[in-house]
């Protein structure tokens, strides 16, 4: 059991508030950090997967005995195989570990080999012969409901009719518009990795990148055939997530190749084969109406979404239940109704990324608020500060924010924060960049301002608590979660907490695994600092109380009169000074299981109190473009969110501006390009990400911080919101320079110099 | 030279000198020419080449480096982007070291050679326009025979060549051009992007010429020489007086109708043939421009 152990000066190390330095980043930076895809043993098989050339086909047969003969092959598996149930899923069991009888899209898996080595991995899978029937994939979002159903589930995966307040009203001003959001990919750089080991017993052990180890042990298990506890997974360096790893990839596969050859198996996805490997970000179609007063109040908003969840649920169902409850922005309407529906096709399976669901509705919420001030000859951002949610105001579901909810010192802060943009000469520095395309007489400028919102933590009546222990002994704190570290800093977070609260300098976080703890819980929903941080919270809480009262009974005194600080224990009265290691030379121990406050279920109008709470965030976009080339330089990105309490200024720093580049990507060039259900970038040579040519310099204009009820510290997650307002802000201020209406992104060269839509 | 290392049944040879490249390769199969790696190996990582027996070549002297001799350069093969775009050819071939900037990333471009950018003889590959707007000529060189063959005959359609089994490229002469040149390139990221569209155009005061190579619009080599015809003469080569605006449209009109673009994921034939319309004014623009400053 290896763990991370950061031992410093007492009194030195930071706390709450300072910048923590992460432990894996200087690894990382320089080569050293062991990732999912360094794993070895000694008596390793190297796993491969066969999938699917065709989006939608029907299998008649699959001949493996060519690829059992290759030399160096263990073994050859297929659904037949399976040991125990043979499908899995997030939220709905409806995704064959490996399909029997039908593939559902491009890169479905159909067989999995082990073998000595790589190279008798591939000649083994271009030895196996699947004689399919080949079908016409159902693709189109907008009519699947009315075709034939591709799964034995349907076509719809959820529909949410959300009806709220009276549906008679009408404004006097109506403006209407019909947006588009393409397929954005999470981009991670580590690829689907990992190693299952088998045990003598029986039992195996996965070790693996993922975001929630607990719901893929429960999976893999039922999978398997085999007791939860038979099944042990234990985290391996994640190379980035953002929702690309909380459904399951290659976990089943690799404990069936490991169970069956009795050898650990190492799997790796190359980098084409994890585009098919994981799901995306949900293609979006959306048509809104709004309506307000001539002050510009608004008074109803109608909506009609469809997100295009592929051929698996995934987590479709919730997605979508974040894009209706969010559709209309943080801001106060008395009157909706939001038709918002998943549906299935033949496309590459969607589900989570980064903002989930509310990164399409602000795309098209904002350009509606834009719409409207343009439609009242308002200025934008009164528009916004006018309409703005305040605490106590009800959302579209009719739930009442009990928490804090800064919308409108969000807005003021962003919209009031001075400009540095000046005007580019280097060619690099405008759009086109290193190609020289540009000279300045044909480059506009333009400005504008977006506001975005979403949910803290899992919604609807989930229960998704964290447990975690603490054990303090010799003076030094050890904490057990099996929270995923991704990227998202609860390293760093969980050793300011744990000194925080126990006045320590040395802090162990055992590795995360399935073994040793109960759930903590998705990494995900923006959700760790809060769930797993708490629970650490309540656990040294807890560890605290018990070494005073246990040094007050040995002492004689009274436990109010002792003070835990700086690892000294002293009386208040004086006399007693004992150091904290001589005090936990008997340890110390404390487990909780942390909860957030109860949500419950959206009725059948889409009402009702279903999230813990809310983070908001605005940015503010220069853009300058090239119109006759539709080339976009984003100049500046100015930020201000609404984050409860800094709790690492570093760390909040690199969210901040990590999430604003995928904002930034998905607004002028990310987009997964799909044809009649095939991926036809699969690559990073053809899936472009911005670099440093194309990612500005993110200003942070404020961090706003009101303590949040029932949060450790009063901490909001902040992972989240800088990749919502930012695309929209992006997008409008693109709008800005050109007049054009651009209802779709990214937005690509084409809409800008053919707005008319030829390509 | 290092030969014979055994990595899995294959051979790789580290030549050192050009007779042991080239004898390295006359043999059966023939071996796979290496030089910075950055097509071949993703190709190979990508399973769409095999690996066979293989030569390196950027280590043989005589591709390395580059020199001038009178109005002639002449670039060994294996001379790479950072090379061209961080040195004396900055001035000497302008064009070219502004294509070679626009070549994929630092890292890319510290071992990317330039033979590697011609033998791939991709459309999008970034030096081809401007060695087709500047007539190069390659080295060929095998152990038996050297011959000469210029760019536009060596590259005969979409990653195909002339490149018999056991030659190499050994340099690629271009001339040094008394003129401005530009270089442009249209792709949908502001770097380390794959060409949509691209465009050289270089003065010739010599010739009294203006030469112009189009890229990533056609599939294989491509110069717009019924635009050259056109515009050459409207330019007063001694100085002083430019060509109005209604001959640079019809300049930008000819260079568009010389291009033969496709419909592909990175962009449809219809944007390419406007951008390289508006290329075209723009670069010559630039290039009147300081012509007529001289
Ligand atoms: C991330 C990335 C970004 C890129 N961006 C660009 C870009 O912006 N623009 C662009 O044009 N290209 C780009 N490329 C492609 C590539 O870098 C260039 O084409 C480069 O010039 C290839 O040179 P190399 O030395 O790496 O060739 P290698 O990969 O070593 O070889 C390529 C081919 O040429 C042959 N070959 C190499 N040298 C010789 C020789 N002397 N004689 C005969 N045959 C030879 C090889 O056998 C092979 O078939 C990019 C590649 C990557 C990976």
């Amino acid at each position: 059991m290896t763990g991370t152990r950061v031992a410093r000066r007492t009194g030195t190390a930071p706390r709450i508030g300072e910048s923590a330095r992460r432990p894996d980043g200087v690894p990382k930076a320089t080569g050293s950090f062991s990732f999912s895809s360094d794993l070895r043993h000694d008596r390793m098989l190297w796993g491969g997967t066969l999938r699917s050339p065709h989006p939608s086909a029907r299998i008649r047969s699959v001949q493996i005995g060519e690829a059992v003969a290759v030399t160096g092959v263990h073994a050859v598996l297929l659904s037949d195989d399976v040991p125990g149930q043979k499908v899995f899923g997030l939220e709905h069991r409806d995704q064959p570990v490996l399909a029997g009888d039908v593939v559902r899209y491009e890169g479905e898996p159909i067989a999995i080999v082990a073998a000595d080595h790589p190279e008798a991995v591939r000649t083994a899978l271009r030895a196996i012969v699947v004689d399919y029937e080949v079908l016409t994939p159902v693709v189109d979002p907008m009519t699947v409901e009315e075709t034939e159903s591709i799964h034995p589930d349907g076509n719809l995966i959820r529909r949410i009719h959300l009806r709220h307040g009276s549906q008679d009203v009408v404004g006097d001003v109506q403006v209407e518009g019909t947006y588009e959001v393409a397929m954005q990919d999470q981009a991670f750089l580590g690829p689907e990795s990992g190693m299952a080991v088998p045990a003598d017993d029986g039992s195996i052990d996965l070790y693996v990148a993922t975001q929630w180890l607990h719901s893929d042990r429960d999976q893999v298990a039922d999978c398997m055939g085999l007791d939860p506890e038979k099944v042990r997974l234990t985290l391996a360096g994640v190379g980035g997530a953002f929702g690309a790893r909380e459904d399951l990839s290659l976990h089943v596969h690799l404990c069936m190749l490991a169970q069956h050859t009795g050898r650990p198996v190492k799997m790796v996805y190359s980098r084409e084969e994890s585009f098919h490997g994981h799901v995306h970000r949900h293609p979006a179609q959306m048509w809104y109406r709004h309506h307000a007063d001539r002050d510009g109040t608004l008074v109803r908003v109608e909506a009609r979404l469809i997100l295009d969840g592929g051929a698996y649920a995934s987590s479709s169902s919730a997605v979508i239940a974040n894009a209706t409850c969010f559709a209309a922005g943080p801001y106060r309407v008395p009157s909706a109704e939001i038709n918002g529906a998943a549906v299935r096709t033949n496309n590459p399976p969607c589900g989570a990324m980064r903002g989930f669901g509310a990164v399409q509705t602000c795309f098209a919420h904002e350009a509606q608020m834009d719409r409207l001030a343009k439609a009242l000859g308002m200025d934008p951002v009164e528009l916004r500060l006018h309409n703005a949610l305040v605490p106590g105001d009800k959302l579209l579901t009719g739930q009442t924010i009990t928490g804090t909810a800064p919308v409108a010192e969000v807005i003021r802060t962003c919209a009031e924060h001075p400009s540095a943009a000046a005007i580019a000469t280097d060619p690099l520095e405008l759009p086109g960049g290193t190609g020289r395309t540009a000279d300045p007489g044909h480059v506009v400028r333009g400005e504008a301002l977006a506001l975005g919102f979403k949910n803290l933590m899992f919604s609807e009546g989930f229960d998704d608590s964290s447990e975690a222990s603490c054990r303090l002994l010799d003076g030094v704190a050890t904490i057990t979660s099996a929270c995923a570290e991704v990227g998202q800093g609860f390293v760093t977070v969980v050793q300011q907490i744990v000194r925080e609260v126990l006045g320590v300098d040395e802090v162990v976080l055992l590795q995360a695994s399935t073994a040793d703890v109960g759930s903590a819980g998705s990494t995900s929903a923006s959700r760790q600092t809060w769930m797993s941080g708490g629970a650490v919270q309540e656990a040294c809480g807890q560890v605290r109380v018990q070494l005073l009262e246990r040094l007050a009974t040995q002492c004689g005194v009274d436990t109010d009169d002792l003070v835990l600080a700086d690892g000294q224990i002293v009386s208040l009265s004086g006399g007693l000074e004992v150091d904290l290691a001589v005090a936990t030379e008997e340890p110390v121990e404390a487990s909780v299981v942390f909860r957030h406050a109860p949500t419950w279920p959206l009725d059948e109008h889409g009402q009702g109190s279903a999230h813990v709470a809310f983070a908001f965030s605005a940015h503010r976009a220069i853009v300058d473009v090239d119109t006759e080339l539709g080339l976009v330089k984003v100049v500046e990105l100015t930020t201000s969110q609404d984050v409860g309490r800094v709790l690492n200024p570093m760390q909040v720093v690199g969210q901040l501006e990590g999430g604003a580049a995928q904002g930034v990507g998905l607004a002028v060039m990310e987009e997964v390009l799909v044809t009649d259900g095939r991926i036809r970038n699969a690559s990073f040579t053809d899936y472009l990400v911005p670099t440093a040519l194309d990612m500005p310099p993110v200003e942070i204009a404020a961090l706003i911080e009101q303590a949040e009820p029932g949060a450790p510290f009063g901490a909001k997650g902040i992972g989240e919101a800088p990749a919502i307002s930012s695309t929209a802000a992006v997008a409008a201020a693109i709008r800005n320079a050109t007049g054009l209406n651009l209802p779709r992104v990214p937005v690509r060269p084409v809409d800008i110099v053919f707005p008319e839509g030829a390509t | 030279m290092l030969n014979g290392r055994q990595h899995g049944g294959v051979s790789v040879t580290i030549a050192t000198s050009l007779e042991d490249a080239c004898a390295a390769l006359a043999v059966e199969p023939c071996p796979l020419v290496l030089s910075g790696g950055t097509d071949l190996m993703v190709e190979v990582n990508r399973g769409s080449r095999r690996v066979g027996d293989i030569v390196v070549v950027n280590r043989v002297p005589e591709l390395v480096g580059w020199r001038r001799k009178g109005d002639q350069l002449r670039l060994g093969a294996a001379v790479t982007f950072a090379e061209i775009c961080g040195s004396e050819l900055e001035s000497l071939v302008p064009a070219l070291a502004q294509a070679a900037r626009t070549v994929g990333s630092p890292q890319i471009r510290n071992v990317a050679t330039l033979g590697g950018n011609i033998a791939t003889a991709s459309p999008a590959g970034d030096s081809i326009p401007v060695l087709a707007a500047l007539d190069a000529v390659l080295e060929l060189r095998s152990a038996e025979a050297t011959r000469e063959v210029s760019l536009r005959d060596f590259i005969t359609g979409v990653k195909q060549t002339c490149l018999l089994p056991g030659e190499l490229i050994e340099a690629v002469r271009v001339p040094v051009l008394d003129g401005p040149q530009e270089f442009c390139k249209v792709g949908t990221r502001n770097a380390m992007v794959i060409s949509v569209a691209s465009l050289a155009i270089l003065a010739n005061r010599g010739s009294r010429r203006i030469t112009v190579g189009l890229g990533s619009v056609s599939p294989a080599p491509l110069r717009a020489s019924d635009a050259e015809d056109h515009i050459s003469p409207h330019i007063n080569w001694d100085g002083g007086a430019i060509p109005d605006e209604a001959t640079i449209a019809h300049f930008a009109r000819l260079v568009a109708g010389a291009a033969n673009p496709i419909d592909d994921h990175r962009s449809s034939a219809l944007y390419r043939t406007h951008a390289i319309r508006v290329l075209a004014r723009r670069a010559l623009s630039r290039v009147l421009g300081r012509l007529s400053a001289t």
